[in-house]
């Protein structure tokens, strides 16, 4: 963990000791031919890779939807897997081109890290996960618990935050690894595992008997989940920007995979902007005409990714709540692609 | 007009010349001073690099952050700590809690060292069987692993809070940790503690009273009741005449934990027998390759004044091979002190967890944070050595050598 961190503070000061911020992202990856991601190290739903090495996940999606818009190929990526404490530094470092790895947004996070989120995959909150033996049926119980986290999260900064308004007492053990975090709840270290709720399902599965184990109905946190690109390239944030935007947009339109070479063929005014036969809307973008086609074919809209990663035909079985789109009372609002 | 005496070379110039260009002589100092020159512009070249790309990509830099709230917590704390302090002290918090692992861990190392080393010379059969077994178990295994055995090992063992294994209702064994009972300073404290430090500086002088009688004039003083008076005794009296001097607050199961007590968190256990046994199997090779170095005359020739083993090994071989000893050892107390950044791995809250780790997961300022954290270890590091080459130096003095 040391020695991962350590080599990327190094390649942070080398990075940006030899030149200027570099502006033209696009053009590197398309001169690489390889789009670089950061996900996580693990988290079913999110990002996970299987026995054979393939990454799954909504985050893994949204990379996958970027390396459609720009290279017009899902395979051309290289997923790079990063601890909470090592992702910022590889994301200024140059390591990676975009981070898609549930981040929340924060201002600190934004202002300071020399790096801006383009938006919302997720909208999560914080929850605790705890034994069903220990017959608790509210996070307000949990006086004098021990709680197991994952460090360098804003989940222990809003753990902190919640035990003291609440005036409890509480004694933390934070992780380097969510699975290290995890052993230790199951070895009965901490009475409590608290994370971003889609986190605690997720983990949930990982454990020996995930039905012993309850979600506390408390959410004590906004945890707004999305991608992160660098400062300084304006057109590259606004093509990670767009490429989640195009996905709801097509969830709004009723464009799915199957349906999206039939709806290019359709005369209406919004369907031939959003798919480019009518306008170079993608073109503005440093990206082609048919970006919305590429992204749709390669991933779905937001509602399949959302269905096949957390959603109701995944293992999580999430259901969509604040995550439906503005028009069926949810959070996912785009805003319009004219 | 006598011959004038040739000035004699500049002394200065001359040892600079020796230092800087060896043989070469001034063409090497020239070639030192182009070399440390291009070196120092690189350096500048970077640091100064850095600073304006960091700021035009408006990464925050400067050490300005130390002064913000840190606002997360911190399970074990030897100073005072709450979510509402800032980075430095958390620093701090991060600082002591890796020394305080290093210097258990390194006390009990060597004490452990010593015995399987000795256990391994043995003449008994089984006995140094089972120290050699030690040795070559523990050092062919990774130690990230075996902290990791003891952290899960341990606390698969342990029973959960409400089932606590109990010693006569004052101390508790759970998978929480070892709760004790906490002393509470009482009134009487304070004049027990001026009597007790009293009669153990007036021990120590009477015990080199009694060796300069030994070795200046071949008396034997028997001093072992007047110490053992003075150390216990009289602290007795101290408590007869102020009342206690500590009063003891005891752990009480109170919903998930116990409340009151002190409690030692298994993180700490795992880590510092980890990091003990492990250092322990390399140290005990050191000693006994020490022990060995001694000529096996000096053995014989305290069996032959008629000392036991144990006093010859005491008297005679082990402050011989000290010599030995003390430059290989000072390796192993800096690589178990390094190691302990291990802990991240078990929860342990030291320095690269919480100021490596979350401080700088919290802050983004990873250039900053690394060269801190960098920084503690070197000069901990230089400082164990420094007091290790002084034990050494005091060690050759005393020895004649």
């Amino acid at each position: 963990m040391k020695r991962v961190t350590l080599a990327l503070s190094l390649a942070l000061a080398a990075g940006l000791s030899a030149q200027a911020a570099d502006a033209q992202t696009l053009k590197t990856i398309k001169d690489r031919g390889m789009l670089s991601c950061g996900v996580s190290q693990g988290l079913p739903g999110f990002s996970s890779p299987d026995d054979k090495g393939n990454w799954t996940g909504i985050d893994v999606d949204v990379c996958r939807a970027i390396a459609a818009a720009v290279l017009n190929d899902t395979t051309k990526i290289k997923f790079v897997p990063l601890s909470a404490k090592d992702r910022f530094t590889a994301l200024q470092s140059g390591e990676i081109d975009v981070l898609s790895r549930n981040t929340t947004w924060t201002v600190s996070r934004d202002t300071s890290l020399g790096a801006n989120f383009t938006g919302v995959t997720y909208y999560d909150g914080q929850g605790f996960m705890v034994k069903k033996s220990l017959k608790v049926n509210s996070a307000l119980e949990l006086n004098s618990a021990s709680v197991c986290v994952q460090t360098g999260t804003t989940t222990e900064l809003n753990l902190a935050d919640y035990f003291k308004a609440n005036n409890m007492k509480y004694e933390v053990i934070a992780f380097g690894t969510i699975d290290e975090a995890i052993k230790a709840y199951e070895s009965g270290r901490c009475d409590v595992f608290t994370d971003d709720s889609s986190g605690l399902y997720a983990s949930r599965l990982k454990l020996t008997n995930p039905a012993d184990h309850i979600v506390l109905p408390e959410i004590i946190s906004k945890e707004p989940l999305g991608p992160m690109v660098r400062h300084g390239d304006d057109q590259w944030f606004d093509i990670v920007k767009w490429t989640l935007f195009a996905m709801v947009t097509a969830e709004e339109l009723g464009i799915t995979q199957k349906n999206v070479d039939e709806m290019a063929k359709s005369d209406k005014p919004e369907l031939k902007r959003v798919l480019g036969t009518d306008g170079n809307l993608g073109e503005q973008l440093g990206l082609t005409k048919d970006w919305v086609i590429r992204i749709v074919k390669a991933v779905g809209n937001y509602g399949e990714a959302f269905d096949r990663n957390v959603g109701a035909g995944s293992p999580l079985k999430i259901s969509r709540g604040i995550n439906n789109l503005w028009t069926k009372g949810g959070l996912q609002y785009a805003p319009p692609i004219r | 007009m006598g011959v004038e005496a040739r000035k004699p070379p500049l002394q200065f110039a001359l040892k600079l010349r020796r230092a800087l260009g060896g043989k070469a002589g001034w063409n090497g100092v020239a070639v030192q001073l182009v070399f440390g020159t291009i070196l120092a512009w690189m350096a500048y070249e970077i640091i100064s690099n850095a600073r304006t790309n960091l700021e035009t990509q408006h990464i925050a830099a400067g050490f300005g952050f130390l002064q913000n709230s840190a606002s997360f917590d911190v399970n074990q704390t030897l100073i005072p700590y709450s979510g509402s302090d800032t980075y430095f002290r958390v620093f701090l918090v991060g600082v002591l809690n890796t020394l305080l692992v290093s210097v258990v861990g390194i006390f009990f190392a060597t004490v452990i060292g010593f015995v399987v080393a000795l256990c391994r010379l043995s003449p008994n059969w089984l006995v140094s069987r089972v120290g050699g077994l030690y040795v070559e178990a523990i050092r062919n295994l990774p130690l990230l692993f075996q902290i990791l055995f003891w952290y899960l090992a341990v606390l698969a063992a342990l029973p959960a809070p409400r089932q606590s294994i109990s010693i006569f209702n004052t101390v508790f064994l759970n998978n929480r940790g070892v709760i004790v009972p906490s002393p509470l300073a009482q009134p009487g404290f304070v004049p027990f503690l001026v009597v007790l430090t009293l009669g153990i500086v007036a021990s120590l002088a009477l015990h080199s009273y009694a060796r300069r009688a030994l070795f200046a004039e071949g008396r034997a003083i028997r001093i072992w009741p007047y110490v053992l008076t003075l150390i216990i005794g009289l602290p007795l009296v101290t408590t007869l005449v102020f009342g206690m001097p500590i009063t003891f607050e005891w752990p009480q199961l109170k919903g998930f934990n116990f409340a009151g007590g002190a409690r030692i968190i298994p993180e700490f256990v795992a880590l510092t027998v980890g990091l003990s046994t492990y250092t322990a199997a390399f140290i005990a090779e050191i000693v006994r390759a020490g022990i060995l170095s001694v000529h096996k005359g000096q053995m014989e020739a305290g069996s032959s004044l008629g000392l036991s083993r144990g006093a010859t090994l005491r008297l005679i071989v082990v402050p011989q091979a000290m010599r030995v000893i003390v430059p290989p050892l000072t390796n192993q107390y800096l690589n178990l002190t390094k190691n302990s950044s291990l802990a991240v791995a078990i929860g342990y809250p030291d320095l690269v967890s919480v100021f490596a780790g979350t401080s700088l997961s919290q802050t983004g300022q990873a250039i900053e944070i690394i060269a801190m954290t960098m920084g503690v270890y070197l000069l901990t590091s230089l400082i164990t050595s420094a007091v290790m080459s002084i034990y050494g130096w005091r060690l050759n003095r005393s020895l004649g050598a």
